[in-house]
């Protein structure tokens, strides 16, 4: 863009001669069609078409010119600019074409050439697909809720109504820190969190609980001695199992997709009562491979369900424990462990490639899952 | 519980044609784990019994081969013996065996047919249990009770084929460790009559048996013996209840055994049997006492605890109350005259004996889970009751029963309390129905709240939701409906929480991938990391019961497990790795309580009460570290790689501290594991949150990891998230830009003299970049050339040529106050 014009001469001019205009727009039209690139154009546009053209002074002129003379000089030098513009396009075009037909052309690389200069990274898939279990949670307005991995014995079964001798409570299951005597273990599941979240927050209650949790397990193919849960706690006013049923739809419907359906067997726990375990009709066959005759299904080795996790009605006894009026709240818990959801959703067939840090096996997985 | 099917048909009128498939999906849905069902007895064909008529001996060949003509009567079809070929050699002419006829198909596939062999006709097989898949005994031929009747159809005769579900009872289920309890369920299940098998009269007993008494009630509450004479040594095990012991998964041993252990699978309550001679005195239920012992069956010579449950007699210790049984009482192949005990142990008692011993039995393994109170008079009943069917003892009338007095359990539950539980109402009779169903009794059946006596057989039935999960699972699980979810308010994710994520995303970007390692490091983790003695990072928690004795420590840094999968990537092929770990490490606090107090359940624990117990866990504060070896950009087509080196792992750190919004400052340090000459301090503002750099040689080698791997470790809790970052001004004036270059002493950190250059250029400048580092012959020995691109910015006006060089001239001049740098060619 050009500056406005501040240092205009008023002492009268004359118009360029027409001899002249014409030589000047001969020399443009022949400056032009001489470019034999479109960089030697681009300087032609600027001798001959460029604010300091002799064309483009001309035209600045026609405002000094005397009245008379002014509407015979503009048309001439209009005419004149007009034949230089229409050159310069029509050239433009040419040279254009000719750098799409040749220059192009030569300039062409192998694009197949790899490029993986730039290092690639990833996140643990269990890492992810906690999240993203979790965030389905998060989804309906429940918070995250974390607890120390090193736990007290009290949180971690006691408040939960395991008794003193309840049978998980020994070496043979726990990990115990120091000695048997510390009241400190490894915890053995995420629930202590549960009762950590009644004690700091206030009522009603809706977190979920995703976590490292520890068992005196062997490493093997399906088995693991570190491990993570994640589990979903609300308590409030009027909560019933149908509550916990449509939370369970709700997950389902999150991490699996719509129409999946689920059901629950009654079975046992001491933090939960009643309590159930939780199956879902598997997400790849939907039970079809049930069916006599029907191709087999990996996913749920043809049974039609999945074992999902356990769950239940927060016993009372744990909200006693954790300093929670029974009369008037109640609430569900439900749990599930990472790893498995892992095997299933992902086809995981060895709980060691989950464990050996080998990078070729969360860099399928990339950031999210 | 290995159920067989017909075992439970006895007790249970089940609709004609249940399979074992369909019972099991109507117990699941009662809440039994049924695992498997499986089809036992498998065989198709003619299985006949026969009776050994002759015996050739054929000794022709390597071993010693039998040729016998077996009587099995029509069944063949002709009346004629039938000649078999067998290698066995426990049966001799005249034994009554099983004979698999050409054309039968035992389990496995394994068909047979007429065929020759060592030179005869072999016109069948005479099979061992192993063989007809009843059990593992292969050890020779199954030879029956002389009485059989020869040519009958042996799958019938016996019930051979018969479907057995397994099912993993929840300890709160102990009474379904019994074909009785199974059968309840499934009488329910299905709304058909359920036929107690304790149901037996017994007789009006006048007198005691052998004397017994209790002298610890809180160790046992009953205690009955009773006693037989006479039983005949000789008889032996009907093959019926054989099959039913070995279906259930128990090995048939002697008679006496044999009916003590059918006994304990169908009623649920362990009977033990004691030889009668071997008894001396009075038989006494009560605790160890110190420096007692006894040596139990299976000969272990066992130190007895004073918590310990004993059954003692005038000579002491001689059995293991519901546990194990002694050796020196034991009955064996000549005990004629017994004496059988039932009782009802404590649970936790002999829960703790278990442990305490390692001494896990079909026995303790019920008392454990609560056994029927009301069983031992009728159990022990049925016991010399089955003594003198099948072994001809006679039953000594009278009978010893002790017991110590219980309180009666009564739940108070409104009616309509398992409908709220459930989100579905029940109807008072349907609460009142179920609850009876499973055998409670109510003492007021208008009352309301319900005052419910659950049944001597659910010791776990002892609160109002006990109950309601008993009404609510008999009337269905699969009738609740999913009421939709209200969403709550919630807040989201903490800072925290986001910048763990944020974290993980940035190193992943990086480069780096995850890895989750087991947080289980050893005492040789220190000196491999060439920790100092005194280092804080050696004060470990050690676990008492390590998954290796090798690794008993918790970590107190992530790097141990970070380097060995390291070195384990190197070694599966990838020589450029690098790994990241987000996780918790372990730090002992001074001073803390050397135990953590188990506070009261039946109410909230008091703030200072929690206190008390998190005083005495560890910290455990969140970790990002990352380590690499190798080429982090690897070499290709356009040229040279670049190894991964220490300033990757710093850049890696200020990569995760980016994401909480914090820039920071390096320092030069000595820490191990690094290099001493390339480590970096990591700060936040003032707070050390970590180191970053090059490992040190040593460290390299001890892991066995490529020379120069490096290595990042920092705090992420020690990272205080920022708020609301505040917009940046975008200014549209022109920039300016000014280089110089600056020499200063070559051990100066640049860091200091491009803070100083910050400080002195003041707020005109917009950045500041290091483009080249140089020494070498222009430069004067001991110094380093530092070229700077300085650009400079104002907000509102462009800027003039005088304020740009000011502002130049002053960043230099605070450059060289504070380093000494000097303006090169200035």
């Amino acid at each position: 863009m050009s500056a406005p014009n501040k240092s205009y001469d008023p002492v009268e001019v004359t118009a360029l001669r027409p001899e002249e205009l014409d030589r000047a727009r001969d020399d443009a039209i022949a400056a032009i069609a001489a470019a034999s690139g479109l960089a030697e154009l681009k300087e032609a546009r600027i001798a001959h078409a460029g604010d300091r053209s002799p064309l483009a002074l001309a035209n600045r002129e026609i405002g000094a010119l005397p009245p008379a003379a002014r509407a015979e000089a503009g048309k001439r030098i209009g005419a004149a600019r007009g034949a230089v513009s229409q050159a310069l396009k029509q050239r433009q075009a040419e040279l254009e074409e000719e750098r799409d037909q040749r220059v192009l052309v030569e300039e062409a690389v192998d694009v197949t050439l790899p490029w993986d200069r730039t290092p690639r990274g990833a996140r643990h898939p269990l890492t992810t697909i906690q999240e993203r279990m979790a965030d389905v949670f998060v989804s309906m307005g429940f918070e995250v809720a974390e607890g120390p991995e090193v736990e007290a014995e009290w949180f971690n079964f006691d408040a939960l109504n395991f008794k003193p001798d309840h049978p998980a409570r020994t070496m043979q299951d726990t990990f115990f820190v120091e000695s048997e005597d510390t009241g400190l273990v490894l915890r053995t599941h995420t629930s202590p969190v549960q009762v950590r979240s009644l004690l700091t927050r206030p009522l009603p209650v809706y977190v979920v609980a995703p976590g490292r949790t520890f068992r005196t397990d062997e490493l093997d193919a399906t088995h693991s001695p570190v491990f993570h849960q994640l589990e979903g706690l609300a308590i409030d006013e009027g909560l019933t199992m149908a509550d916990l049923r449509g939370a369970i739809d709700a997950f389902v419907t999150g991490m699996f997709g719509a129409g999946l359906a689920v059901r629950m067997r009654p079975s046992y726990f001491p933090f939960t009562e009643p309590s159930a375990e939780v199956d879902m009709q598997c997400f790849v066959c939907r039970g079809a491979s049930v069916e006599r005759g029907a191709p087999p299904c990996r996913t749920c080795g043809s049974e039609g369900w999945i074992e999902l996790g356990g769950c239940g009605m927060v016993n009372p006894r744990v909200l006693v424990a954790a300093g929670v009026d029974a009369e008037r709240y109640s609430g569900w818990a439900f749990g599930l462990g990472v790893e498995r959801t892992l095997m299933f959703r992902h086809g995981v067939e060895d709980m060691h490639d989950m464990v050996e840090g080998d990078v070729r096996f969360a860099l399928p997985f990339g950031m999210e899952i | 519980m290995r159920v067989p099917l017909s075992w439970l048909r006895e007790h249970v009128e089940l609709p004609a044609g249940t399979t074992g498939r369909a019972l099991a999906a109507k117990l699941i849905d009662a809440g039994l784990e049924v695992e498997t069902v499986e089809v036992v007895g498998d065989i198709t064909g003619p299985l006949v019994v026969g009776r050994v008529l002759d015996i050739e001996e054929l000794t022709e060949f390597k071993k010693p081969i039998r040729y016998c003509r077996v009587d099995v009567g029509p069944a063949n079809g002709t009346g004629e013996p039938q000649g078999v070929i067998c290698g066995a050699r426990n049966f001799a002419a005249g034994d009554v065996v099983v004979v698999a006829l050409p054309g039968a198909v035992l389990p496995g596939d394994f068909a047979i047919g007429a065929r020759k062999t060592y030179g005869r006709m072999s016109e069948g097989m005479i099979c061992s249990a192993s063989e007809l898949g009843i059990g593992d005994d292969h050890s020779g031929i199954l030879v029956l009770p002389a009485d059989t009747p020869v040519g009958a159809d042996a799958l019938e005769l016996f019930g051979m084929r018969d479907e057995v579900l397994d099912i993993a009872v929840t300890p709160d289920r102990g009474y379904c460790l019994s074909i009785r309890g199974v059968a309840r369920e499934a009488a329910i299940a299905y709304g058909v009559e359920f036929r107690d098998p304790a149901e037996v009269a017994l007789p009006a007993e006048t007198g005691g048996s052998y004397p017994a008494s209790i002298a610890d009630p809180s160790a046992c509450d009953r205690f009955v013996l009773r006693e037989v004479r006479g039983f005949d040594v000789a008889a032996r095990t009907p093959m019926w209840m054989q099959l039913r012991l070995v279906h259930a998964g128990m090995r048939p041993v002697s008679l006496a055994v044999d009916i003590t252990n059918y006994l304990m699978l169908e009623l649920g309550q362990p009977l033990h049997a004691f030889d009668r001679g071997k008894l001396t005195g009075e038989v006494v239920v009560r605790r160890a006492a110190a420096g007692e012992t006894l040596e139990t069956l299976d000969h272990v010579e066992r130190r007895l605890d004073a918590e310990d449950i004993l059954i003692t007699d005038a000579s002491g210790p001689i059995s293991m109350a519901g546990t194990m049984g002694g050796l020196a009482t034991e009955i064996d192949e000549k005990s004629a005259d017994m004496v059988i005990e039932a009782a009802h142990f404590d649970d936790i008692g002999t829960a703790r004996m278990v442990r305490r011993h390692r001494l896990h039995s079909e026995a303790s393994y019920r008392f454990e889970r609560g056994v029927d109170r009301e069983l031992p008079l009728y159990a022990s009943y049925r016991a010399v009751q089955m003594l003198a069917e099948l072994g001809g003892a006679e039953i000594v009338p009278g009978v010893t029963h002790v017991e110590a007095p219980v309180e009666r359990t009564v739940v108070s539950m409104p009616a309509g309390h398992p409908g709220r539980v459930a989100g579905v109402p029940y109807d008072r009779d349907t609460v009142v129905r179920r609850l009876t169903q499973v055998g409670c009794r109510l003492t007021d059946p208008d009352g309301d709240p319900l005052a419910v006596v659950p049944p001597s057989w659910r010791p776990d039935l002892t609160d109002p939701n006990d109950l309601a999960e008993e009404v609510i699972r008999l009337e269905g699980y699969e009738n609740i409906p999913a009421r939709p979810p209200r969403p709550v308010a919630g807040r989201g994710l903490t800072p925290g929480q986001r910048l763990r994520r944020r974290a993980g995303r940035a190193l992943a970007a990086a480069g780096y991938v995850e890895a989750l390692n087991f947080p289980f490091v050893a005492e040789k983790d220190w000196s491999a990391l060439q920790l100092p003695a005194d280092d804080d990072r050696r004060r470990a928690l050690r676990l008492a019961n390590p998954m290796s004795e090798d690794e008993p420590l918790l970590r107190t840094t992530l790097l141990p497990g970070l380097l060995r999968a390291l070195a384990r990537n190197v070694g599966r092929g990838f020589p450029d790795a690098a790994l990241f770990e987000l996780g918790l490490v372990f730090r002992p606090r001074p001073g803390a309580p050397e135990r953590a107090p188990r506070l009261a359940v039946d109410r909230g624990p008091t703030a200072e009460e929690i206190a008390s117990v998190d005083a005495a866990l560890p910290d455990q504060p969140l970790r990002a570290a990352v380590v690499l070896a190798g080429e982090h950009e690897p070499a290709g087509w356009w040229g040279a790689g670049r190894p991964a080196g220490w300033a990757d792992a710093i850049e890696a750190a200020r990569a995760v501290a980016r994401e909480a919004g914090v820039e920071l400052t390096v320092r030069a340090d000595r820490h191990a594991p690094w290099h001493p000459g390339r480590c970096a301090a990591l700060y936040a503002g003032d707070v050390l949150v970590g180191h970053a750099g090059e490992l040190h040689p040593r460290v390299v080698q001890a892991y066995g990891l490529p020379s120069r791997t490096s290595a990042m470790e920092l705090e992420l809790s020690r990272l205080d998230p920022a708020g609301v970052v505040p917009a940046p001004h975008v200014s549209t004036y022109p920039v300016a830009t000014q280089d110089v270059a600056l020499v200063v002493d070559s051990g100066r950190p640049a860091a200091e003299v491009e803070e100083a250059l910050r400080d002195g250029a003041g707020e005109l400048l917009e950045s500041v970049r290091l483009f080249d580092v140089y020494t070498g012959e222009q430069i004067d020995a001991g110094h380093t050339s530092l070229a700077y691109t300085l650009r400079f910015r104002a907000a509102d006006r462009t800027l003039t040529a005088e304020e740009v060089g000011a502002a130049r001239d002053a960043a230099v001049a605070v450059a060289a106050e504070r380093t000494g740098a000097v303006l090169r060619g200035g």
